[in-house]
Protein backbone atom coordinates (compact mmCIF):
# COMPACT_ATOMS: atom_id res chain seq x y z
CA UNK A 1 0.00 0.00 0.00
CA UNK A 2 2.31 2.96 -1.42
CA UNK A 3 1.74 5.81 0.18
CA UNK A 4 1.60 8.40 -2.13
CA UNK A 5 4.04 11.24 -1.75
CA UNK A 6 2.27 14.73 -1.62
CA UNK A 7 2.21 17.18 -4.13
CA UNK A 8 5.77 19.18 -5.21
CA UNK A 9 5.59 22.89 -4.13
CA UNK A 10 5.09 24.15 -7.93
CA UNK A 11 1.88 22.27 -7.97
CA UNK A 12 0.62 22.58 -4.58
CA UNK A 13 1.43 26.08 -4.66
CA UNK A 14 -0.57 26.76 -8.13
CA UNK A 15 -3.68 24.84 -6.51
CA UNK A 16 -3.90 26.70 -3.68
CA UNK A 17 -3.26 29.83 -4.79
CA UNK A 18 -4.95 30.00 -8.83
CA UNK A 19 -8.27 30.06 -10.43
CA UNK A 20 -10.04 31.70 -7.34
CA UNK A 21 -10.91 34.73 -9.26
CA UNK A 22 -13.90 35.60 -11.87
CA UNK A 23 -14.11 37.05 -14.88
CA UNK A 24 -17.51 39.56 -13.92
CA UNK A 25 -20.49 39.51 -15.56
CA UNK A 26 -22.83 42.76 -14.60
CA UNK A 27 -20.33 44.83 -15.17
CA UNK A 28 -17.87 45.40 -17.43
CA UNK A 29 -14.22 44.56 -16.57
CA UNK A 30 -13.05 47.88 -17.24
CA UNK A 31 -15.24 49.44 -14.74
CA UNK A 32 -14.31 46.65 -12.33
CA UNK A 33 -10.84 47.83 -12.58
CA UNK A 34 -10.69 51.23 -13.31
CA UNK A 35 -7.03 52.15 -12.70
CA UNK A 36 -5.56 49.37 -15.50
CA UNK A 37 -5.20 50.57 -18.61
CA UNK A 38 -4.65 54.70 -17.49
CA UNK A 39 -0.89 54.77 -17.61
CA UNK A 40 -0.41 52.87 -20.94
CA UNK A 41 0.66 49.59 -19.23
CA UNK A 42 -0.54 46.40 -21.55
CA UNK A 43 -0.87 43.36 -19.66
CA UNK A 44 -2.19 40.43 -22.10
CA UNK A 45 -2.48 37.26 -19.48
CA UNK A 46 -2.30 38.02 -16.05
CA UNK A 47 -1.53 33.84 -15.24
CA UNK A 48 1.97 34.42 -16.61
CA UNK A 49 2.51 36.41 -13.51
CA UNK A 50 4.68 34.02 -11.07
CA UNK A 51 5.08 34.26 -7.38
CA UNK A 52 8.62 34.47 -6.63
CA UNK A 53 8.20 32.84 -2.86
CA UNK A 54 6.13 30.57 -2.99
CA UNK A 55 4.27 31.44 0.33
CA UNK A 56 0.98 30.48 0.72
CA UNK A 57 -1.55 32.11 3.05
CA UNK A 58 -1.54 29.23 5.77
CA UNK A 59 2.38 29.74 5.72
CA UNK A 60 2.54 33.67 5.46
CA UNK A 61 0.56 33.70 9.18
CA UNK A 62 2.86 31.13 10.59
CA UNK A 63 6.05 32.50 9.79
CA UNK A 64 4.89 35.76 10.78
CA UNK A 65 3.55 35.13 14.04
CA UNK A 66 7.28 33.55 14.61
CA UNK A 67 8.70 36.35 14.06
CA UNK A 68 6.13 38.82 15.85
CA UNK A 69 6.65 36.52 18.95
CA UNK A 70 10.53 36.83 18.52
CA UNK A 71 10.61 40.49 18.12
CA UNK A 72 8.30 40.62 20.91
CA UNK A 73 10.48 38.80 23.54
CA UNK A 74 13.18 40.93 22.64
CA UNK A 75 11.09 43.89 23.54
CA UNK A 76 9.92 42.81 26.17
CA UNK A 77 13.31 41.63 27.54
CA UNK A 78 15.05 45.28 26.50
CA UNK A 79 12.17 47.29 28.61
CA UNK A 80 12.17 45.26 31.61
CA UNK A 81 16.02 45.48 31.89
CA UNK A 82 16.63 49.23 31.29
CA UNK A 83 18.06 48.83 27.95
CA UNK A 84 18.13 51.89 26.82
CA UNK A 85 20.87 52.89 29.36
CA UNK A 86 23.63 50.39 27.21
CA UNK A 87 23.36 52.21 23.60
CA UNK A 88 26.58 53.29 22.98
CA UNK A 89 25.39 57.11 23.67
CA UNK A 90 22.14 59.25 24.25
CA UNK A 91 23.13 60.98 20.77
CA UNK A 92 22.45 58.04 19.25
CA UNK A 93 19.05 58.15 19.83
CA UNK A 94 18.54 60.94 17.26
CA UNK A 95 18.74 58.68 14.63
CA UNK A 96 15.76 56.78 16.34
CA UNK A 97 14.13 60.05 15.90
CA UNK A 98 14.19 60.28 12.54
CA UNK A 99 13.23 56.51 11.91
CA UNK A 100 10.09 57.19 14.13
CA UNK A 101 9.41 60.43 12.05
CA UNK A 102 10.54 59.70 8.88
CA UNK A 103 10.36 56.05 8.09
CA UNK A 104 7.66 54.62 10.16
CA UNK A 105 4.82 57.21 8.59
CA UNK A 106 5.92 55.73 5.16
CA UNK A 107 5.38 52.17 6.39
CA UNK A 108 1.89 52.92 7.07
CA UNK A 109 1.39 54.43 3.78
CA UNK A 110 2.98 51.76 1.98
CA UNK A 111 0.10 49.49 4.08
CA UNK A 112 -2.15 51.82 2.27
CA UNK A 113 -0.46 51.72 -1.22
CA UNK A 114 -0.37 48.34 -1.12
CA UNK A 115 -3.99 47.61 0.21
CA UNK A 116 -5.58 49.40 -2.74
CA UNK A 117 -3.03 47.62 -5.62
CA UNK A 118 -4.18 43.89 -4.10
CA UNK A 119 -7.80 45.36 -4.91
CA UNK A 120 -6.83 47.02 -8.23
CA UNK A 121 -4.81 44.85 -9.76
CA UNK A 122 -7.05 42.08 -12.22
CA UNK A 123 -4.57 39.25 -11.46
CA UNK A 124 -4.79 36.80 -8.53
CA UNK A 125 -1.15 36.13 -8.22
CA UNK A 126 -0.56 39.56 -7.70
CA UNK A 127 -3.62 40.82 -5.71
CA UNK A 128 -2.59 37.88 -3.18
CA UNK A 129 1.10 38.98 -3.27
CA UNK A 130 0.12 42.65 -2.63
CA UNK A 131 -2.67 41.65 0.26
CA UNK A 132 0.37 40.37 2.15
CA UNK A 133 2.79 43.15 1.59
CA UNK A 134 -0.02 45.55 2.41
CA UNK A 135 -0.07 43.36 5.76
CA UNK A 136 3.63 43.42 6.06
CA UNK A 137 3.78 47.25 6.07
CA UNK A 138 1.31 47.38 8.79
CA UNK A 139 3.26 45.00 11.12
CA UNK A 140 6.42 47.52 9.94
CA UNK A 141 4.52 50.15 11.27
CA UNK A 142 2.67 48.39 14.52
CA UNK A 143 6.36 47.06 15.66
CA UNK A 144 8.33 50.60 15.22
CA UNK A 145 6.18 52.47 17.22
CA UNK A 146 5.81 49.37 19.96
CA UNK A 147 10.09 49.32 19.77
CA UNK A 148 10.64 53.21 19.82
CA UNK A 149 7.52 54.00 22.76
CA UNK A 150 9.86 52.15 24.98
CA UNK A 151 12.32 55.11 23.98
CA UNK A 152 9.84 57.75 24.11
CA UNK A 153 9.48 57.31 27.57
CA UNK A 154 13.05 58.65 28.96
CA UNK A 155 13.69 60.80 25.58
CA UNK A 156 12.77 63.74 23.57
CA UNK A 157 11.56 64.22 19.73
CA UNK A 158 9.19 60.99 19.41
CA UNK A 159 5.75 62.01 20.82
CA UNK A 160 4.24 62.96 17.88
CA UNK A 161 5.30 61.18 15.02
CA UNK A 162 2.39 61.43 12.83
CA UNK A 163 1.45 65.07 13.43
CA UNK A 164 5.75 66.15 12.21
CA UNK A 165 5.42 64.08 9.39
CA UNK A 166 2.66 66.23 7.56
CA UNK A 167 4.04 69.37 8.84
CA UNK A 168 7.94 69.59 9.46
CA UNK A 169 10.19 70.64 6.41
CA UNK A 170 12.75 67.90 6.74
CA UNK A 171 10.14 65.76 6.74
CA UNK A 172 8.58 66.21 3.61
CA UNK A 173 11.65 64.78 1.87
CA UNK A 174 9.95 61.08 2.32
CA UNK A 175 6.56 62.88 3.22
CA UNK A 176 6.61 63.92 -0.59
CA UNK A 177 8.71 60.34 -1.99
CA UNK A 178 5.70 58.27 -0.59
CA UNK A 179 3.03 61.01 -1.56
CA UNK A 180 4.26 61.23 -5.28
CA UNK A 181 4.08 57.51 -5.58
CA UNK A 182 1.05 57.36 -4.26
CA UNK A 183 -0.52 59.93 -6.61
CA UNK A 184 0.28 57.86 -9.27
CA UNK A 185 -1.15 54.72 -11.18
CA UNK A 186 -0.95 51.78 -9.68
CA UNK A 187 1.90 50.58 -12.26
CA UNK A 188 3.90 53.46 -11.22
CA UNK A 189 3.45 52.97 -7.54
CA UNK A 190 4.76 49.14 -8.11
CA UNK A 191 7.65 50.43 -9.96
CA UNK A 192 8.31 52.82 -7.42
CA UNK A 193 8.31 51.15 -4.21
CA UNK A 194 8.40 47.49 -4.83
CA UNK A 195 11.28 47.60 -7.53
CA UNK A 196 13.50 51.45 -7.15
CA UNK A 197 13.28 51.43 -3.52
CA UNK A 198 12.80 48.33 -1.62
CA UNK A 199 14.83 46.41 -4.18
CA UNK A 200 17.52 48.48 -5.42
CA UNK A 201 18.02 50.90 -2.52
CA UNK A 202 16.35 49.24 0.44
CA UNK A 203 18.98 47.32 1.39
CA UNK A 204 21.11 50.23 2.37
CA UNK A 205 18.46 51.09 5.37
CA UNK A 206 17.98 48.04 6.26
CA UNK A 207 20.77 46.52 6.84
CA UNK A 208 24.45 48.71 7.62
CA UNK A 209 22.10 50.69 9.23
CA UNK A 210 20.68 48.13 11.66
CA UNK A 211 23.77 46.27 11.77
CA UNK A 212 25.00 49.75 13.19
CA UNK A 213 21.99 49.94 15.39
CA UNK A 214 23.29 45.68 17.31
CA UNK A 215 27.08 47.88 17.00
CA UNK A 216 25.86 50.78 19.22
CA UNK A 217 23.96 48.52 21.82
CA UNK A 218 20.72 48.48 20.27
CA UNK A 219 18.67 45.46 20.20
CA UNK A 220 15.34 46.36 19.90
CA UNK A 221 15.84 48.34 17.02
CA UNK A 222 18.37 45.96 15.20
CA UNK A 223 15.16 43.51 15.80
CA UNK A 224 12.61 45.34 14.43
CA UNK A 225 15.03 46.12 11.44
CA UNK A 226 15.91 42.77 10.71
CA UNK A 227 12.39 41.73 11.52
CA UNK A 228 10.61 44.02 8.90
CA UNK A 229 13.57 43.59 6.25
CA UNK A 230 13.36 39.71 6.43
CA UNK A 231 9.84 40.57 4.71
CA UNK A 232 11.36 42.96 2.62
CA UNK A 233 13.17 40.42 0.55
CA UNK A 234 9.75 38.79 0.01
CA UNK A 235 8.98 42.39 -1.30
CA UNK A 236 12.36 42.88 -3.42
CA UNK A 237 11.32 39.81 -5.08
CA UNK A 238 7.61 40.89 -5.42
CA UNK A 239 9.14 44.17 -7.07
CA UNK A 240 11.83 42.33 -9.58
CA UNK A 241 8.65 39.84 -10.14
CA UNK A 242 6.12 42.84 -11.06
CA UNK A 243 9.08 44.14 -13.72
CA UNK A 244 9.56 41.03 -15.44
CA UNK A 245 5.84 40.69 -15.64
CA UNK A 246 5.44 43.81 -17.05
CA UNK A 247 8.16 43.63 -19.44
CA UNK A 248 7.14 40.26 -21.09
CA UNK A 249 3.75 41.35 -21.66
CA UNK A 250 4.28 43.95 -23.67
CA UNK A 251 7.19 45.25 -25.39
CA UNK A 252 5.18 48.62 -25.40
CA UNK A 253 5.62 48.56 -21.33
CA UNK A 254 9.13 48.67 -21.63
CA UNK A 255 9.98 52.66 -22.78
CA UNK A 256 7.60 53.48 -19.76
CA UNK A 257 9.00 51.15 -16.93
CA UNK A 258 12.74 52.04 -18.01
CA UNK A 259 11.19 55.81 -17.39
CA UNK A 260 9.59 55.01 -13.80
CA UNK A 261 12.81 53.09 -12.84
CA UNK A 262 14.75 56.53 -14.15
CA UNK A 263 12.41 58.90 -11.63
CA UNK A 264 11.68 56.49 -8.68
CA UNK A 265 15.61 55.31 -8.39
CA UNK A 266 16.61 59.05 -8.18
CA UNK A 267 14.16 60.12 -6.33
CA UNK A 268 14.42 56.96 -3.46
CA UNK A 269 18.11 57.56 -3.55
CA UNK A 270 17.14 61.56 -2.72
CA UNK A 271 15.09 60.28 0.37
CA UNK A 272 18.19 57.83 1.36
CA UNK A 273 20.24 60.87 1.46
CA UNK A 274 18.84 61.37 4.83
CA UNK A 275 19.73 58.11 5.47
CA UNK A 276 23.49 58.54 4.89
CA UNK A 277 23.93 61.46 7.10
CA UNK A 278 21.83 58.74 10.41
CA UNK A 279 24.77 56.01 8.97
CA UNK A 280 28.13 58.02 9.21
CA UNK A 281 27.59 60.44 11.37
CA UNK A 282 24.34 59.73 14.03
CA UNK A 283 25.58 56.24 14.32
CA UNK A 284 28.03 56.57 17.63
CA UNK A 285 29.70 53.95 16.44
CA UNK A 286 29.55 53.10 12.35
CA UNK A 287 30.40 49.55 10.98
CA UNK A 288 29.96 50.57 7.62
CA UNK A 289 30.32 54.18 5.98
CA UNK A 290 27.58 54.84 3.47
CA UNK A 291 30.02 54.53 0.97
CA UNK A 292 30.78 51.40 1.58
CA UNK A 293 27.07 50.26 2.04
CA UNK A 294 26.66 51.82 -1.47
CA UNK A 295 29.19 50.29 -2.85
CA UNK A 296 27.90 46.88 -1.87
CA UNK A 297 23.95 47.02 -2.05
CA UNK A 298 24.12 49.29 -5.04
CA UNK A 299 26.66 49.27 -7.21
CA UNK A 300 27.68 45.01 -7.03
CA UNK A 301 23.75 44.41 -6.51
CA UNK A 302 22.08 46.57 -9.07
CA UNK A 303 25.00 45.97 -11.70
CA UNK A 304 24.13 42.24 -11.11
CA UNK A 305 20.43 42.96 -11.73
CA UNK A 306 20.70 45.64 -14.68
CA UNK A 307 22.75 42.94 -16.36
CA UNK A 308 19.68 40.52 -15.42
CA UNK A 309 17.23 43.01 -17.22
CA UNK A 310 19.36 44.37 -20.16
CA UNK A 311 18.13 41.27 -22.35
CA UNK A 312 14.51 43.24 -21.95
CA UNK A 313 16.39 46.59 -23.55
CA UNK A 314 16.55 48.07 -20.11
CA UNK A 315 19.27 49.70 -19.05
CA UNK A 316 20.71 51.61 -15.55
CA UNK A 317 19.20 54.32 -14.40
CA UNK A 318 19.64 57.39 -15.68
CA UNK A 319 22.17 59.63 -13.17
CA UNK A 320 23.12 56.11 -11.36
CA UNK A 321 26.50 57.72 -12.17
CA UNK A 322 25.71 60.80 -10.67
CA UNK A 323 24.58 58.85 -7.36
CA UNK A 324 27.42 56.63 -7.58
CA UNK A 325 30.09 60.03 -7.59
CA UNK A 326 28.12 61.51 -4.57
CA UNK A 327 28.80 58.82 -2.10
CA UNK A 328 32.11 60.50 -0.87
CA UNK A 329 30.38 63.65 -0.69
CA UNK A 330 26.36 62.50 0.38
CA UNK A 331 26.36 62.28 4.13
CA UNK A 332 28.55 65.17 4.85
CA UNK A 333 26.61 67.27 3.12
CA UNK A 334 23.47 66.06 4.13
CA UNK A 335 24.40 66.29 7.65
CA UNK A 336 25.56 69.73 7.68
CA UNK A 337 21.91 70.60 6.67
CA UNK A 338 20.68 69.57 10.15
CA UNK A 339 23.45 70.69 12.08
CA UNK A 340 22.84 74.08 10.73
CA UNK A 341 19.04 73.84 10.98
CA UNK A 342 18.53 71.49 13.87
CA UNK A 343 17.16 74.34 15.89
CA UNK A 344 14.04 73.90 13.93
CA UNK A 345 14.55 70.24 14.30
CA UNK A 346 12.64 67.44 16.15
CA UNK A 347 16.62 66.28 16.90
CA UNK A 348 19.62 67.38 17.77
CA UNK A 349 22.97 67.38 16.17
CA UNK A 350 26.58 68.08 17.30
CA UNK A 351 30.17 68.42 15.85
CA UNK A 352 31.36 64.73 15.14
CA UNK A 353 34.03 63.80 18.34
CA UNK A 354 37.83 63.27 17.61
CA UNK A 355 37.44 59.70 17.19
CA UNK A 356 34.58 60.30 14.59
CA UNK A 357 35.88 62.61 12.55
CA UNK A 358 39.09 60.42 12.59
CA UNK A 359 36.43 57.58 11.06
CA UNK A 360 35.52 59.85 8.72
CA UNK A 361 39.19 60.49 7.01
CA UNK A 362 39.73 56.75 7.28
CA UNK A 363 36.29 56.25 5.00
CA UNK A 364 36.58 59.04 3.04
CA UNK A 365 40.09 59.80 2.08
CA UNK A 366 39.54 61.86 -0.89
CA UNK A 367 37.08 64.29 0.52
CA UNK A 368 36.97 64.47 4.73
CA UNK A 369 39.84 66.11 5.27
CA UNK A 370 39.57 68.53 1.86
CA UNK A 371 36.54 69.39 2.36
CA UNK A 372 34.72 68.97 4.97
CA UNK A 373 36.61 68.72 8.47
CA UNK A 374 37.44 72.40 7.77
CA UNK A 375 34.10 72.85 7.98
CA UNK A 376 33.72 71.18 11.66
CA UNK A 377 36.58 72.43 12.96
CA UNK A 378 35.50 75.95 12.20
CA UNK A 379 32.20 75.34 13.84
CA UNK A 380 33.35 73.25 16.93
CA UNK A 381 36.13 76.94 17.41
CA UNK A 382 32.15 78.76 17.14
CA UNK A 383 30.82 76.43 19.56
CA UNK A 384 33.55 76.67 22.26
CA UNK A 385 33.55 80.35 21.90
CA UNK A 386 29.91 80.55 22.80
CA UNK A 387 28.80 81.43 19.22
CA UNK A 388 27.17 77.31 18.22
CA UNK A 389 26.14 77.89 14.72
CA UNK A 390 22.72 77.53 13.20
CA UNK A 391 21.30 78.74 10.03
CA UNK A 392 19.31 81.66 11.01
CA UNK A 393 17.05 81.62 7.62
CA UNK A 394 14.91 79.44 5.54
CA UNK A 395 16.83 77.42 3.20
CA UNK A 396 15.35 77.49 -0.66
CA UNK A 397 14.30 73.41 -0.80
CA UNK A 398 13.96 71.55 -4.11
CA UNK A 399 10.51 71.45 -5.78
CA UNK A 400 10.92 67.77 -6.42
CA UNK A 401 13.17 66.03 -3.11
CA UNK A 402 12.55 68.99 -1.12
CA UNK A 403 16.07 68.84 0.76
CA UNK A 404 17.82 72.29 0.93
CA UNK A 405 20.13 73.18 -1.83
CA UNK A 406 23.10 71.69 -0.73
CA UNK A 407 24.42 69.23 -3.70
CA UNK A 408 27.67 70.10 -5.78
CA UNK A 409 28.97 69.16 -9.17
CA UNK A 410 30.71 66.23 -7.65
CA UNK A 411 30.36 64.34 -11.00
CA UNK A 412 32.04 66.85 -13.12
CA UNK A 413 34.32 67.39 -10.34
CA UNK A 414 33.48 70.37 -9.11
CA UNK A 415 32.31 69.36 -5.56
CA UNK A 416 32.24 73.37 -4.58
CA UNK A 417 30.25 74.49 -7.58
CA UNK A 418 26.22 74.19 -6.65
CA UNK A 419 23.57 72.18 -9.17
CA UNK A 420 20.80 74.21 -8.39
CA UNK A 421 18.73 74.32 -11.22
CA UNK A 422 16.16 76.49 -12.30
CA UNK A 423 13.38 75.90 -14.71
CA UNK A 424 10.26 78.24 -16.01
CA UNK A 425 6.17 76.76 -16.35
CA UNK A 426 3.52 79.25 -17.30
CA UNK A 427 5.82 82.14 -16.42
CA UNK A 428 6.58 81.13 -12.95
CA UNK A 429 10.05 79.51 -11.36
CA UNK A 430 11.00 76.40 -9.87
CA UNK A 431 14.05 75.57 -8.25
CA UNK A 432 15.47 72.00 -8.09
CA UNK A 433 18.54 70.52 -6.24
CA UNK A 434 20.23 68.70 -9.56
CA UNK A 435 20.02 67.51 -12.67
CA UNK A 436 18.08 64.57 -11.66
CA UNK A 437 15.66 65.95 -10.06
CA UNK A 438 15.38 68.63 -13.03
CA UNK A 439 14.52 65.61 -15.33
CA UNK A 440 11.77 64.51 -12.99
CA UNK A 441 10.40 68.13 -12.70
CA UNK A 442 9.82 69.13 -16.39
CA UNK A 443 8.70 65.68 -17.19
CA UNK A 444 5.41 66.06 -15.38
CA UNK A 445 5.74 70.20 -14.47
CA UNK A 446 2.00 69.67 -14.01
CA UNK A 447 2.34 67.20 -11.13
CA UNK A 448 5.21 69.25 -9.07
CA UNK A 449 4.14 72.78 -8.74
CA UNK A 450 1.63 71.86 -6.37
CA UNK A 451 3.84 70.55 -3.90
CA UNK A 452 4.03 71.93 -0.90
CA UNK A 453 7.22 73.00 -0.06
CA UNK A 454 7.77 73.99 3.73
CA UNK A 455 9.88 76.88 3.26
CA UNK A 456 7.51 78.85 1.21
CA UNK A 457 4.61 77.87 3.48
CA UNK A 458 5.89 79.35 6.58
CA UNK A 459 6.40 82.83 4.77
CA UNK A 460 2.77 82.67 3.30
CA UNK A 461 1.73 82.39 7.40
CA UNK A 462 0.52 78.88 6.57
CA UNK A 463 2.69 77.28 9.37
CA UNK A 464 1.66 78.90 12.52
CA UNK A 465 2.35 81.86 12.92
CA UNK A 466 5.78 84.38 11.65
CA UNK A 467 8.22 83.27 13.80
CA UNK A 468 10.27 80.33 14.17
CA UNK A 469 8.74 79.49 17.92
CA UNK A 470 5.32 79.74 16.20
CA UNK A 471 6.06 77.24 13.57
CA UNK A 472 7.76 74.64 15.93
CA UNK A 473 4.97 75.21 18.15
CA UNK A 474 2.54 74.35 14.96
CA UNK A 475 4.79 71.11 14.35
CA UNK A 476 4.34 69.57 18.02
CA UNK A 477 8.09 70.27 19.27
CA UNK A 478 8.60 70.66 22.23
CA UNK A 479 11.52 73.53 23.57
CA UNK A 480 13.89 70.90 24.05
CA UNK A 481 13.27 68.83 21.20
CA UNK A 482 16.07 70.50 19.11
CA UNK A 483 19.26 72.25 18.72
CA UNK A 484 22.86 71.43 19.98
CA UNK A 485 22.84 67.96 21.73
CA UNK A 486 25.05 69.12 24.35
CA UNK A 487 23.42 70.84 26.79
CA UNK A 488 20.10 69.05 25.72
CA UNK A 489 17.45 67.55 28.06
CA UNK A 490 18.54 64.30 26.45
CA UNK A 491 22.44 64.32 27.49
CA UNK A 492 22.12 65.88 31.18
CA UNK A 493 19.31 62.58 32.09
CA UNK A 494 21.75 60.62 30.22
CA UNK A 495 24.73 61.81 32.47
CA UNK A 496 22.73 62.03 35.69
CA UNK A 497 21.48 58.22 34.86
CA UNK A 498 25.20 56.95 34.16
CA UNK A 499 26.44 58.80 37.52
CA UNK A 500 23.55 57.07 39.89
CA UNK A 501 24.48 54.22 38.24
CA UNK A 502 28.21 54.21 38.07
CA UNK A 503 27.91 54.23 42.22
CA UNK A 504 25.31 51.91 42.54
CA UNK A 505 24.77 49.26 40.04
CA UNK A 506 28.08 49.33 37.11
CA UNK A 507 29.51 46.34 38.00
CA UNK A 508 26.78 44.04 37.14
CA UNK A 509 25.62 45.76 34.13
CA UNK A 510 29.41 45.35 32.70
CA UNK B 1 33.06 40.37 -17.64
CA UNK B 2 33.01 38.74 -14.27
CA UNK B 3 30.10 36.99 -13.31
CA UNK B 4 27.38 38.67 -11.09
CA UNK B 5 27.32 38.06 -7.43
CA UNK B 6 24.25 36.90 -5.45
CA UNK B 7 23.88 36.95 -1.82
CA UNK B 8 21.89 36.37 1.25
CA UNK B 9 22.14 37.79 4.55
CA UNK B 10 20.95 35.59 7.79
CA UNK B 11 20.52 37.54 11.52
CA UNK B 12 23.59 36.26 13.62
CA UNK B 13 21.19 33.97 15.56
CA UNK B 14 21.07 30.30 17.46
CA UNK B 15 17.75 29.72 15.33
CA UNK B 16 19.51 30.32 11.83
CA UNK B 17 23.20 29.08 13.03
CA UNK B 18 21.47 25.37 10.77
CA UNK B 19 20.38 27.57 7.82
CA UNK B 20 23.97 29.32 8.39
CA UNK B 21 26.15 26.30 8.20
CA UNK B 22 24.53 25.26 5.50
CA UNK B 23 25.13 27.47 3.32
CA UNK B 24 28.44 27.26 4.15
CA UNK B 25 28.86 24.13 3.60
CA UNK B 26 26.68 23.38 0.30
CA UNK B 27 28.93 26.36 -1.35
CA UNK B 28 32.20 26.05 -1.65
CA UNK B 29 34.50 29.08 -2.04
CA UNK B 30 31.45 31.34 -0.78
CA UNK B 31 32.76 34.77 0.81
CA UNK B 32 31.32 34.87 4.15
CA UNK B 33 31.45 38.58 6.37
CA UNK B 34 29.99 38.47 9.87
CA UNK B 35 28.92 42.29 10.41
CA UNK B 36 26.95 42.86 14.01
CA UNK B 37 23.78 41.05 14.25
CA UNK B 38 24.24 39.70 11.17
CA UNK B 39 25.92 37.28 8.16
CA UNK B 40 26.42 38.09 4.74
CA UNK B 41 27.36 35.58 2.17
CA UNK B 42 28.44 36.25 -1.41
CA UNK B 43 29.07 34.08 -4.14
CA UNK B 44 30.12 34.63 -7.99
CA UNK B 45 27.43 33.22 -9.95
CA UNK B 46 24.63 30.93 -8.07
CA UNK B 47 24.20 30.24 -4.10
CA UNK B 48 22.28 27.37 -3.04
CA UNK B 49 20.76 26.34 0.48
CA UNK B 50 19.38 22.64 0.19
CA UNK B 51 16.83 20.62 3.05
CA UNK B 52 18.78 17.85 3.25
CA UNK B 53 21.84 19.58 4.57
CA UNK B 54 19.73 21.86 6.80
CA UNK B 55 17.85 18.85 8.17
CA UNK B 56 21.18 16.89 9.55
CA UNK B 57 22.63 19.74 10.87
CA UNK B 58 19.31 20.65 12.86
CA UNK B 59 18.34 16.78 13.32
CA UNK B 60 14.51 16.87 12.51
CA UNK B 61 12.36 17.19 9.32
CA UNK B 62 12.69 20.84 8.04
CA UNK B 63 10.23 23.04 5.81
CA UNK B 64 12.81 25.71 3.91
CA UNK B 65 10.15 28.18 4.06
CA UNK B 66 11.28 28.16 7.79
CA UNK B 67 14.05 30.87 5.97
CA UNK B 68 11.65 33.89 6.28
CA UNK B 69 11.97 34.26 9.91
CA UNK B 70 16.05 34.01 9.81
CA UNK B 71 16.60 35.69 6.66
CA UNK B 72 17.21 39.50 6.57
CA UNK B 73 17.96 39.88 2.46
CA UNK B 74 18.54 38.25 -0.39
CA UNK B 75 20.54 39.29 -4.08
CA UNK B 76 19.43 36.98 -7.21
CA UNK B 77 16.23 35.59 -8.78
CA UNK B 78 14.85 33.42 -6.51
CA UNK B 79 13.94 29.71 -7.67
CA UNK B 80 12.15 27.83 -4.98
CA UNK B 81 11.23 23.91 -4.42
CA UNK B 82 11.01 21.39 -1.77
CA UNK B 83 14.65 20.01 -1.62
CA UNK B 84 16.17 23.61 -2.09
CA UNK B 85 16.50 27.01 -2.40
CA UNK B 86 18.81 29.07 -5.34
CA UNK B 87 19.87 32.63 -6.16
CA UNK B 88 20.63 33.07 -9.59
CA UNK B 89 21.30 35.68 -11.87
CA UNK B 90 21.17 34.73 -15.51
Amino acid sequence: MAVKKRLNMRKRYELLTRGLAWEPSYQPREKVFPYEDFEGIKITDWDKWEDPFRLTADSYWKYQAEKDKKLYAVMDSFAQNDGFLNVSDASYINALKIFIQGVSPLEYQAHRGFAHLARQFAGEGAQIACQMQSIDELRHIQTQIHTISNYNKYFTGMHDPFHMHDRVWYLSVPKSFMDDARTAGPFEFITSISFSFEYLLTNLLFVPFMSGAAHNGDMSTVTFGFSAQSDESRHMTLGLGIIKFLLEQHEDNVPIVQKWMDKHFWRSYRLLGIVSAMQDYMLTESPLSWKEGWKIYFEDNAGALFNDLSRYGIKMPKFHEVATAEADHLSHQVYSVFYAFSHAAGFQTTVPSAKKMDWLSEKYPDTFDKYYRPRWEMWAEMEKEGKRFFNGGLPLDCQVCQIPMVFTDVVNGNPMKPTHRVSEYKGDKYHTCSDGCRDIFENEPEKYVQALVPPQQIFQGNCGGETIPDVLNWYHFAADDGGEYHGSTDEKNWKKWHGEQSDSGSQEKA
Amino acid sequence: MSKSKTFIIFQDNADARPFIDAVEQDNPDISIDYQPGMVRFENEGELIIRRETVEEIIGREVDLQEIHVHLVSIGGNIEEDDDYIRLVWN
